[in-house]
């Protein structure tokens, strides 16, 4: 007995354990998709590593910059000298005496495109001095050593950019596996009190000769560079060479187009402030497209070529940050993501980003200046400094491209005329930025699942009706079933069929879907009017509620006639090829996988649930009430659209409900029935691409934690959410109405 | 006149429009069914292949061997518009799709022509189609048959010799197969338990000479056995390689066949009906057993079978008893009361939870998250390579079991809710315990009602596609779940699906053309096998309620 009871025990507690257990996995579902999708709403933090003083020797700091790992920085000064430092200690790794020239000094530095690690150093007698800082790594005894290196792409000589010697005051420099440009600014010779500049441009090439293993580099141009404008403050040339930005620091700013460079032309100039403001810092965005203006009131503000109407490019001010309120004194951009961090003469720092606008993290770090700043390649370090000082910061930043305005807002993105939704999360070439607007997804989710409801809705309603109240029992016993294991069929098959075998039937049938639409339901009537018609004797032959079956031939002559008219119909009014006639007379484009196809393929597969559910609720409708309207002289019809309909209508409301929720999730059949393009445009002629179709086909490829790993993780959640609500709907309202009817 | 409106009035047409979208419903259900059924099954026949000139342009024509795949009317204006020249009268004409095969020589598998332009049809018997393991089908006429480069036979006789010799090259290509797929392939993978047993004894820093020795002598053996294995190989390999015959393809061009290339030879246009059914039902047989050949396009889906069989069983053994236990907590012990009602309406709810996102949770929760722990602790020696850190089996019959969980639950608890309590109190006034009762009457009486639920779950997870691309499926396994290697269970392993075929074959692949009819076919055994478990569903429930309407009484 004893053992009975304990086996009583166990097994209840057992059957709780497990049971619970097996509640609270089916809750985990729901709970670890958030848990991946959480982190990308976190903000940026940053923990101080280390503060030293800047080393007294070598002169003044020109530039900053750190290497992959940011364990080492290096630090390049007036006095021509190149220190490595270790950023965690301060400590000097290594110093490199840069090869000036006798009797110079530095008086500009420029620096090329981040990655390339190229700088070039304005001499004080017109002349300039490119260098490379590069960094080795070996792994002795499996521990990794970073090993700096100074190299010099051009050799060791100094290039001639001012024939005329005077000094360099600013210099910008781009160098590609061809060319190399260098631009700087220099007082006029002639009155070097003008407080007006000279601008000098020098283009050196390539040359590769078969007797040297070392290309030469040869001076192609040394020439004035025409600026009609006032003094020059900020040059700034793109890594493509392509375009020159000017500015001075009351805010003017000339755009020049320096594809040829023996012609370069103005394409705008612009003041880029309001009064009272002065332009503190302008760097590039990654990818040198967008520039980012500091200026004296604390407004970051970003700005890029847009192509107007008439084609003519111009700068635009696109979105601009407005969380410090004192000059920017420095900004640095990220070197693979679009964002950039600055300081405040306050020493207020922050990360933005810029796509997302969003404003990641601001927190007052001194109470000093800071006079330079720089990001590590990673973004996630930076280092600043102050008059005297070092700082050494990690950041965490892992997902500063996501946020709510770039996930479901309209967002400008670089290159584009204008604002838009758009989800493209990855292409061939290296600069590209990720776009993760789930908009035109959502759009497409739904778009499919309206197509789909179009077609099954009334179909399978219709069908309920007559089914659960005009049908013999017999026919229904077969009927129902049948329908219900349309359910069961794998949609990979329906897919397959609409994608291989219906769009291209469809898009040579055209007109005959369209005709069919006309034909099938006049045909039914003209066919029903005639059966009505006959003598009795004949009529009576038959009974009532075999009507479905007596039109199965009928309905299937319906279509075949609609499809077989179809070429005839083509011919005659749209000259041979409806898709052609609709796309050169109508202009609407026509993809053969559009949603034409999708919605018959998907309606086809949610008709069985919504004809299975709406069956239920109309065939439960109680008979006294059907027979009751009857008795009052009311016609079948009449009970069926003001009593049965009427009463059942939460439960058709419920399955109508239902359906959306599976043909929202549909996976495979959007997948292979579309050409999954995420397109916003409602047409029936065009394709979409769906939340459910984008996670399988983008899913696989994604990287595990990155940003692009957890948006699909997030679209996976807003089609929970979206199935959620509709199943939820439907089940509150089933609730409802199993209380009505128990009250009747 | 009145008698319209008046019938218009009755409402009766707009009942006969409800009717018709019933007929509608059921036409295209059974429509679509025997589109498919005969599109798959039409592959398999034999059809006669046709000879015929073909009329390019009026003074160019060429020669033109194949079988007629598909028929359609088309506009005889777009023809024109297409820079055809076609003497007829009439609007329309017909073109005929025509499988050319000698994909080596064309290029392609398929031709469009217009069938006013052919001339001269004939179905010669003497037209030879071959079947091969490269390049896909071969027609033409047979010229002569070679051993070791020496012909030893033409015409009328090669075409007596043909039969054995392939036969003979058929032994040697399956005893080749099991070499290399079950010795050379057991071999292959002791060697590689062994690299990773040396490589873990490296990582636990462990000395001891004699583990490695035995290592060392284990290895010896395996490729002692290798070498016998290699050179019966090239013995094999040599045999396979030595006959070969000679045909001609329409064009005039004539190519020699290595006979290890050759899976069938048939004169179609010469075999009687009967002959014809026999090779019919071998080729779908053929279909059913083989392994695909041609990236998936041609051959059999014997592991696309395997797999989707052995996932549902996996899946089955997982799902049934946690579903079975959490209905039996939510009916027999929970207390009922708003929250069991909140967690069935939660159950419910998951049943409607779109496939897709239990595959984004299976990936990252089971592959990345558990399998990524798991290789961290059990398996370090095989990094950097993935165990169970990687999309396979388990991971696909779990993330199954999981979507297929509410199906279970709510079918087990329908049965048990439709189990009169007068049972259950008989039972305890018998003086059971409840987990007596349980066990012995509730259970017992509610298995068929567990089998229904059990069913409906395989039904599902059988044609379910969508969350297996992310936790599992592949294109081509190269080893299946299940082998002669201890512990012969690989539930790490990738596997094949009939249901990713479909969609892998129909939509990746480079000849969906040729491959089309096998998609066809692919699709009507998936159907079938669904649709005869949900009728096992059905009827098992319609014989449960049976069932209980007697215990009512």
């Amino acid at each position: 007995m004893r053992w009975r009871l304990l086996k009583d025990y166990l097994a209840r507690h057992m059957v709780a354990v497990g049971g619970l257990g097996v509640i609270i996995a089916i809750i985990l579902i729901f709970v670890y998709l958030v848990f991946v999708v959480i982190p990308i709403f976190y903000g940026a933090t940053i923990e101080k590593v280390a503060e030293y003083p800047v080393p007294a020797s070598g002169g003044d700091t020109l530039y900053l910059a750190m290497e992959e790992q940011s364990e080492i920085a290096i630090r390049v000064t007036d006095a021509g000298r190149a220190q490595f430092l270790s950023t965690e200690t301060g400590r000097i790794i290594d110093t490199v005496e840069l090869p000036l020239p006798a009797d110079t000094t530095v008086t500009a530095l420029g620096a090329a495109e981040p990655n390339s690690g190229i700088l070039a150093l304005g001499l004080s007698n017109g002349e300039v001095l490119l260098f490379k800082h590069k960094y080795r790594v070996s792994f002795p005894k499996d521990k990794r050593l970073i090993t700096p290196v100074i190299e010099y792409p051009l050799g060791e000589k100094t290039v001639r950019l001012d024939p005329a010697q005077s000094e360099v005051h600013e210099l910008a420099v781009q160098i590609n596996e061809e060319q190399a440009v260098i631009i700087g600014t220099m007082a006029h010779s002639d009155s070097p009190a003008n407080h007006d500049e000279r601008i000098m441009m020098t283009v050196l090439v390539k040359e590769e000769s078969m007797l040297d293993d070392e290309p030469r580099w040869v001076e192609e141009l040394n020439v004035p560079f025409v600026h009609p404008q006032s003094n020059v403050d900020f040059i700034l040339l793109d890594k493509e060479m392509r375009n020159l930005f000017l500015a001075s620091k009351n805010g003017e700013l000339s755009y020049y187009d320096v594809s040829d460079k023996s012609d370069p032309y103005q394409v705008q100039h612009l003041s880029v402030l309001g009064s009272n403001k002065q332009l503190v810092s302008l760097e590039f965005l990654t990818g040198d497209i967008s520039l980012l203006i500091g200026d004296s009131s604390g407004t970051i503000s970003q700005w890029f070529p847009v192509q107007d109407k008439q084609g003519r490019l111009g700068l635009k001010r696109i979105r601009s940050f407005d969380s410090f309120s004192q000059p920017v004194n420095r900004i640095s951009s990220e070197y693979n993501r679009k964002g950039f961090l600055a300081v405040d003469e306050s020493g207020r720092f922050g990360i933005f980003h810029s796509t997302a606008h969003n404003t990641i993290l601001t927190e007052k770090i001194t109470d000093s200046a800071f006079q330079h700043m720089v990001v590590s390649p990673r973004a996630n370090a930076v280092l600043l400094q102050d008059s005297d000082r070092l700082y050494f910061y990690r950041i965490d930043n892992e997902h500063p491209e996501v946020s709510w305005s770039s996930l479901w807002g309209k967002v400008w993105y670089e290159s584009y005329p204008e604002p838009d939704y758009i989800w493209q999360s990855s292409s061939a070439s290296n600069d590209f930025e990720p776009k993760l607007s789930l908009v035109p997804i959502s759009f497409g989710t739904l778009k499919a699942a309206f197509y789909a409801m179009l077609f099954a809705v009334p179909l399978s309603i219709m069908g309920a009706m007559f089914t659960a109240q005009f049908m013999t029992s017999s026919m229904r016993q077969v009927v129902k079933p049948s329908i219900e294991i349309m359910e069961a069929l794998p949609t990979v098959i329906l897919g397959f069929l609409a994608g291989l075998w219906l769009a291209p039937y469809i898009e040579a049938n055209l007109p005959g879907l369209f005709s069919l639409l006309l034909i099938m339901p006049i045909g039914v009537l003209i066919a029903a009017y005639s059966y009505h018609r006959l003598p009795d004797s004949i009529r009576y032959f038959i009974p009532e509620g075999w009507e479905a079956a007596l039109l199965i031939p009928v309905v299937s002559f319906l279509g075949y006639a609609s499809f077989a008219l179809s070429p005839v119909l083509e011919q005659q009014f749209f000259g041979g090829n409806m898709p052609g006639w609709l796309r050169n007379e109508l202009g609407i484009s026509y993809d053969q996988r559009n949603s034409l196809v999708v919605g018959l393929a998907m309606g086809f597969a949610v008709i069985p649930t919504i004809f299975s559910i709406a069956e239920d609720a109309l065939f439960a409708v109680p008979k006294h009430l059907v027979n009751g309207s009857l008795a009052l002289g009311a016609t079948q019809w009449q009970t069926m659209v003001h009593v049965v309909l009427l009463t059942a209508s939460p439960g058709i409301f419920s399955a109508v409900m239902i359906g959306l929720g599976r043909a929202v999730g549909e996976t495979m059949i959007v997948l292979m029935a579309t050409g999954n393009t995420p397109v916003m445009d409602f047409s029936f002629f065009e394709g979409m691409r769906t939340l459910s179709a984008n996670i399988a086909v983008e899913m696989p490829e994604s990287e595990v934690d990155s940003t692009h790993y957890r948006v699909l993780f997030l679209a996976a959640l807003v089609l929970f959410g979206f199935t959620f609500i509709f199943n939820t709907a439907a089940e509150i309202v089933r609730q409802r109405l199993r209380k009505r009817y128990s009250s009747l | 006149m009145t008698d319209i409106s008046k019938w218009f009035k009755s409402g009766q047409p707009w009942i006969w429009l409800n009717a018709a979208a019933v007929s509608t419903s059921l036409i295209m259900v059974f429509g679509l069914v025997v589109l498919i059924a005969t599109r798959g099954l039409g592959f398999f026949w034999p059809a006669d292949v046709m000879k015929a000139d073909y009329q390019i342009t009026s003074e160019s024509s060429v020669f033109l061997i194949g079988e007629i795949v598909e028929t359609e009317d088309i506009a005889i204006q777009r023809v024109r518009d297409g820079g055809y020249e076609i003497d007829s009268n009439d609007e329309f004409i017909q073109r005929h799709l025509i499988k050319t095969g000698n994909r080596d020589i064309y290029g392609s598998d398929f031709q469009l022509v217009f069938k006013p332009l052919l001339t001269n049809v004939q179905f010669p018997e003497e037209i030879i189609a071959i079947e091969r393991r490269e390049w896909g089908n071969f027609y033409g006429y047979l010229k002569s048959v070679k051993k070791k480069g020496e012909i030893i036979a033409e015409g009328e006789e090669a075409k007596n010799v043909l039969p054995d010799l392939i036969d003979r090259v058929s032994d040697i290509f399956a005893e080749l197969r099991v070499i290399q797929q079950q010795d050379i392939g057991a071999i292959n993978y002791s060697m590689e338990k062994l690299r990773l047993k040396k490589r873990r004894l490296e990582l636990d820093n462990d000395q001891d000479p004699g583990k490695k020795a035995k290592i060392a002598s284990q290895r010896e053996t395996l490729d002692q056995k290798y070498s016998v294995l290699q050179k019966k190989m090239t013995d094999l390999q040599e045999q396979i390689q030595r006959d070969s015959i000679v045909v001609e393809a329409m064009n005039g061009e004539q190519l020699e066949v290595s006979l290890q290339n050759i899976v069938h030879a048939y004169y179609p246009n010469s075999m009687s009906v009967l002959g014809k059914t026999g090779f019919y039902f071998a080729k779908i047989w053929e279909f059913v057993s083989d392994e695909p050949r041609e990236a998936n396009t041609e051959g059999g889906i014997f592991p696309a079978i395997f797999g989707t069989v052995m996932m549902v069983m996996l899946m089955a053994v997982l799902v049934t008893p946690f579903g079975v236990v959490a209905a039996v907590y939510l009916r027999e012990y929970a207390k009922q009361g708003p929250i069991v009602r909140v967690i069935r309406i939660a159950v419910n709810n998951l049943a409607g939870v779109p496939s897709i996102v239990y595959g984004v949770f299976g990936l990252g929760f089971f592959v990345y998250f558990l399998g990524g722990n798991i290789d961290a602790l059990f398996f370090p020696e095989a990094a950097p390579a993935p165990v169970f850190g990687t999309p396979g089996i388990l991971w696909s019959s779990l993330t199954l079991a999981l979507l297929t969980l509410p199906v279970v639950i709510v079918a087990t608890e329908e049965g048990l809710s439709r189990i009169p309590s007068s049972i259950r109190e008989g039972s305890l006034a018998l003086g059971a315990t409840k987990a007596e009762t349980l066990w012995r009457t509730i259970l017992p009486m509610a298995s068929p009602a567990m089998m229904t639920g059990l069913i409906l779950a395989v039904a599902r997870a059988a044609g379910e596609v969508a969350p297996l691309m992310l936790v599992g499926v592949v294109k081509l396994a190269p080893s299946l779940p299940l082998d002669g290697n201890f512990p012969f269970l690989h539930m790490e392993r990738k596997f094949m699906h009939l249901g990713f075929h479909i969609y892998d074959v129909g939509f990746q692949s480079p000849n969906v053309e040729a491959a089309r009819p096998l998609v066809y076919a692919t699709s009507l055994l998936l159907i079938v096998v669904i649709v005869l478990l949900n009728l096992l569903a059905i009827t098992i429930r319609n014989r449960l309620r049976e069932r209980y309407k007697a215990l009512e009484s």
